[in-house]
């Protein structure tokens, strides 16, 4: 077509592009300011440490479209290839999403649907026991701008959030200014509970070091001094936090007008798990009876909250989901992928954006290096690396449209900076799942 | 372009006057059209209808199908859907979960099995549009739309404060337009934003709300009005305060009096028509007559009822403080989550037994609501899915009003205290099909200004269900024999035949562009997103949607 | 005497930044393969920046070159960003919760004589 030679021959056009949302973790900031130079983002205002890295560095990669068996394919291979791989399999498991569009993971759902195979997200390796701390005592919660525009009390509890989220602090939480708490940083106190002592403990106004595994403990005597019971000074021996600092805190929490625990994975992936987060979620639960106070996983992945929300409408549960007999089933350490992996149940796998490879068990990582495996990523993975199939895709939010939902169950558009010659994870799986469709309707006509 | 007659049925379709005449109805294009001219033309297709029983596709009004909220509720509720029967993947459809909050796709094929063919989401906060927009597009067959919260959003209420009432007007119409959405829903007015800064609640309609100094009184009217001159094709759709309160009723009288001869829907009223004293739960009773009175002599009003049925299902609401009131009373988990500058919501499981009298009295003050409204045009079938029931509950239902002596089964079983409490057992009245065929598709159609909705004149979409007629109302309503969507058999003796997306309802209200700015400036203080990643974009209407026509005064 | 420790995997910002670089960047291996440790428990075990430790468990053994953790970690704790080396001394079990013990894993730690 003549527009694209032309603009093969221009020199790279300087563009700015908007408004345009970062992915790259779970606070999917839309507030970017990006100088497109060709292919490249050369400026990329407002973003974090973690979103320049995000923005300059996803150039459009020398790579072939497709890996079959290691040896470059085109698209039109691999999609058969990677149609055969799903369609013969008896218990393919689909996994990751976390980092794709709405649009893409809708379409991922529908493919393990059509082959009756297990559904599952990285959730399932981070918030997943928030999940089901959830389905046991439920959430008091909020958007992100009302932690803005009200929170005058803040803790920060297993999570580092100057280094994970770095623009959390500054935009929604610890430092605006906002609607009733006008002076922002001056109108809140905040508090950090961690093991270590890391860079976020310079934020705030009280550090406390807890023991490593004793935040089940901690939740649980903050508990007991919101409903008024005597707690045993024994905490201090469990926690390493003594009784009375313990109390300073709780009143200061009952004083405050609007209070938020902003929890992460030093909650959810120490021993406890969903327990540790039950106790917190209950906790901020708890404290309705003084004040107002909610709770708040800090979820990680650009679009995990957009994959829990797809995977829970489209099935009713939000990981872990087996769709083998015909229908949903959940069952967390039955149907997550790192127990199908680990167990050597899964016989093919559906790796969307995601890399297992990496933090999966040893002996999950070793069965998912034996079975045929179909990958879509932008880059190269160690999961990418024992696939069957390897499709080099475009990347989220720099080269395509969609929707992604920030940590707060927000949804977001995406502004592209510039088009990629790869393709987009909706547009694979479309052609996969046509492929897979193709042939299931053959086989009932 | 091929045409279809369907030959001979018996025909309900009150929005044209028929009452269960013989009659052929003629398809094209997925629309009815008139007989052809040549009595001689021969149909592509045909369906013998003869002796059976055809009407509209049924129009459900207000329900929770999509959204936050109800997405929350089926991620917190896996206990709800262990023990109820999976929707199955076919060759051609999707598989899904039930309970009382079924997965997309299984509301859409449920919907459709019991021969609804339009639904709407009663509560989206506007921020959640687009999610709203992307399940609905996965809720398949059926035709849907949604209603908007707006009766705690911040720049309302600044507007009602400083008497901006063309600002006001103005920005219900953007939010509309921003939000694709259908119709302006008031939750709790006030009472929402007390919640969510103090956790207390509004208790009356004068009650001035802190730092706003609005009072839900102005809330409801304001919106109301702007709903009015925008000429939306339905009025604003009313979540009195004070639902589930003993005493509540004169809230509600005050609600529909505030109006003031202006147009409004009360939603769940069922909810809002208590009397007794607040602080003391023996003394709660059923004030429906005095309402009903009420209704009966203000036509601009009309009501969906909110049924509870005596069965396990979630309580979801856009009504914050209502939440933390049911987890309160119930022990059971809770969400709760608060939208910045917009809205609320609480969701707890609940279940209704007919051995609790206060249950018991508000299944019978449900019923009283049905059979004291003389004008069934007025009234529309509801559960407020899931909140009184689930929407698998109108067949039974419909029973209920059908069959007096059905009504009377279930007051054998319930507390002796019911019957000096409210009027059902004194009420005689049955419900004919014709009538039937008014609750549940021609009146919600016409209440919600859906021109093509709910009727099976000329024009209209071919939305069209038969049913075998058969002694057991709940089971002839419950297995239609055939459900048309749209032109096309979709269902057929309870098995979904072939998949169809179903379109997109929703409004767009004429916008005074000099009022941008302003909004903008307001917008960008407070809230965490871009405005102009705000607005909803048309990759968002799917693969059909269809913009129903405003007429502003 | 192999001494006693518990090991918390995690993320860091350089590692969230050298990711996008690509995972086979010098940047991002070296902050996957590198173990933190307090400066009070190298003092104590005579364990020097670069020097190589043996961490191992019932699950796996790796050997990883250790730096100081400065004042982030307390005494007996240990980092290291998630990565193969991590991945190594996880177990499959997830005790039905699908997430496999991924911080706070009881390890033994020993220096590795050069």
């Amino acid at each position: 077509m003549a527009t694209e030679i032309d603009q093969e021959k221009a020199p790279a056009k300087l563009k700015i592009v908007e408004d345009a949302t970062c992915t790259f973790c779970g606070c999917v900031c839309d507030d970017m300011e990006l100088t497109v130079e060709g292919n490249t983002i050369t400026k990329a205002k407002n973003a974090c440490v973690l979103g320049k890295s995000w923005f300059f560095n996803h150039h459009i990669e020398d790579r072939p479209e497709a890996m079959i068996d290691g040896q470059p394919a085109s698209y039109d291979e691999a999609f058969d290839v990677a149609a055969d791989v799903l369609f013969h399999s008896q218990y393919a498991i689909t996994y990751g999403l976390s980092d794709t569009t709405c649009e893409a993971q809708r379409v991922a759902v529908a493919i393990t649907d059509w082959i009756g195979g297990n559904l599952d997200t990285t959730t399932s390796v981070c918030h997943g026991p928030s999940g089901m701390a959830f389905q046991g005592v439920g959430e008091v919660t909020a958007t992100l701008g009302e932690i803005r525009n009200r929170a005058d009390y803040l803790i920060f509890w297993g999570g580092n959030p100057a280094e994970s989220h770095p623009r959390h602090f500054t935009k929604y939480s610890l430092m605006p200014k906002g609607q009733f708490v006008p002076n922002g940083r001056k109108d809140r106190t905040a508090v950090l509970i961690d093991v270590r002592k890391t860079k976020s403990a310079k934020a705030v106004d009280t550090f406390l070091q807890i023991r490593p595994r004793s935040d089940f403990e901690l939740a649980w005597a903050l508990r007991g001094l919101a409903r008024g019971i005597d707690v045993d000074p024994s905490v201090e021996e469990k926690t390493g936090i003594p009784l009375e600092q313990l109390v300073e805190v709780m009143e200061g929490m009952k004083r405050a007008k609007f209070g938020a625990i902003l929890f992460g994975m030093g909650v959810t992936m120490t021993r406890g798990k969903h327990i540790n987060s039950e106790a917190v979620l209950a906790l901020a639960r708890d404290m309705n009876r003084h004040t107002r106070w909610i709770a708040k996983p800090m979820r990680g992945h650009g679009n995990v909250t957009g994959a829990d929300n797809v995977v829970s409408w489209s099935t009713g549960y939000p990981f872990g989901v087996s769709l083998t007999r015909g229908y949903p089933r959940f069952n967390p350490g039955e149907f997550t992928s790192s127990d199908l992996l680990a167990r050597r149940e899964a016989d093919a796998a559906l790796i969307i954006a995601s890399d297992p490879m990496s933090n999966f068990s040893q002996p999950a990582r070793d069965h998912l290096a034996s079975i045929p495996v179909v990958v879509l990523d932008p880059k190269l993975s160690d999961t990418a690396r024992i696939a069957k199939v390897a499709f080099t895709t475009a990347t989220y939010g720099i080269n395509t449209t969609g929707t992604v939902y920030r940590m707060d169950d927000i949804p977001l558009p995406l502004r592209p900076a510039f088009e990629s010659p790869f393709k987009s994870d909706y547009e694979i799986l479309k052609a996969i799942e046509a492929r897979i469709r193709k042939r299931q309707l053959q086989a009932v006509s | 372009m091929s045409l279809y007659k369907i030959a001979g049925g018996t025909v309900y379709d009150p929005a044209n006057g028929i009452d269960g005449e013989v009659r052929d109805i003629w398809i094209r294009d997925g629309r009815i059209v008139d007989p052809p001219d040549d009595p001689g033309t021969k149909p592509d297709r045909t369906l013998d209808a003869s002796h059976r029983v055809v009407m509209p596709g049924g129009v459900d009004m207000h329900c929770h199908i999509a959204g936050p909220k109800v997405n929350m509720a089926r991620k917190m509720m896996p206990d709800d859907k262990r023990n109820a029967e999976p929707v199955r993947r076919t060759a051609y459809t999707r598989s899904g979960t039930v309970g009382s909050v079924p997965s997309t796709f299984a509301t859409g094929y449920l919907y459709a099995g019991l021969g609804y063919t339009t639904a709407f989401d009663a509560a989206i906060p506007p921020l959640a549009a687009r999610h709203a927009h992307e399940e609905l597009q996965d809720t398949p067959v059926i035709d849907k739309g949604f209603f908007v919260l707006m009766g705690n959003n911040h720049y309302i209420m600044e507007q009602l404060q400083n008497n901006e009432e063309e600002r006001l007007k103005n920005y219900v119409s953007w939010l509309l337009n921003a939000t694709k959405g259908y119709a302006a829903k008031i939750v709790n007015p006030g009472g929402v934003e007390v919640w969510k800064s103090t956790g207390g609640n509004a208790t009356g309609l004068d009650d001035s709300i802190e730092h706003f100094e609005v009072t839900p009184r102005q809330i409801l009217t304001g919106v109301a009005r702007a709903a009015t001159e925008l000429g939306c094709p339905h009025p604003v759709h009313v979540h009195c305060n004070n639902l589930g309160m003993p005493g509540n009723w004169q809230t509600t009288l005050e609600t529909m009096k505030a109006l003031d001869g202006q147009k409004g829907h009360l939603t769940h009223i069922q909810f809002h028509s208590y009397g007794g004293h607040p602080d003391d739960q023996a003394t709660f009773c059923s004030e429906v007559p005095k309402l009903a009175e009420y209704v009966n002599a203000h036509d601009r009003l009309t009501i969906d009822v909110g049924q509870v049925m005596f069965a396990e299902t979630t309580s979801m609401t856009g009504d914050g403080p209502l939440g933390y009131f049911l987890h309160k009373v119930t022990g059971r988990k809770w969400y709760s989550g608060d939208t910045e500058m917009e809205a609320g919501c609480g969701i707890v499981p609940i279940v209704y037994k007919n051995k609790s009298l206060v249950h018991a009295l508000q299944w019978a003050i449900g019923l009283e609501w049905y059979l004291l409204i003389d004008d069934p045009w007025r009234v529309a079938m509801s559960t407020d899915h899931p909140n009184g029931g689930s929407f698998m509950a109108y067949p039974e239902i419909i029973a209920l009003l059908m069959d007096r002596t059905r009504r009377e089964e279930v007051l054998k079983g319930v507390p002796e205290g019911l019957r000096e409490r409210c009027s059902l057992p004194d009420l005689n009245r049955e419900y004919t099909l014709n009538e039937i065929a008014i609750i549940t598709r021609a009146g919600p159609a016409r209440m919600l200004g859906l021109p093509n909705k709910g009727h099976l004149g000329i024009g209209a979409d071919a939305d069209i269900t038969i049913y075998n007629p058969q002694d057991d109302i709940q089971q002839m309503f419950e297995l239609p024999k055939y459900v048309i969507k749209s032109g096309e058999i979709i269902v057929e003796d309870g098995e979904i035949r072939r998949d169809e997306r179903g379109k997109l309802l929703h409004i767009g209200p004429a916008f005074d562009e000099s009022h941008t700015d302003h909004i903008r400036e307001w917008f960008e203080k407070y809230y965490t997103i871009r405005f102009r990643n705000y607005p909803v974009d048309d990759h968002y209407l799917g693969e059909s949607h269809e913009l129903v026509a405003t007429q502003p005064m | 005497m192999p001494a006693e420790f518990i090991l918390i995997p995690g993320r860091t910002s350089k590692q969230g930044t050298s990711l996008n670089e690509g995972k086979y960047t010098d940047n991002y291996q070296t902050e996957i393969n590198t173990l933190q440790m307090n400066p009070d428990d190298m003092d104590r075990l005579s364990i020097a920046e670069g020097d190589v430790v043996r961490v191992w468990n019932s699950f796996g053994s790796v050997d990883v070159p250790v730096k100081s953790g400065k004042a982030e970690l307390p005494i007996g704790v240990l980092f290291i960003s998630y990565g193969d080396k991590s991945c190594r001394l996880m177990g499959g079990e997830t005790h039905g919760s699908g997430m496999p013990d991924s911080k706070g894993l009881d390890v033994l730690l020993e220096k590795v004589e050069s």
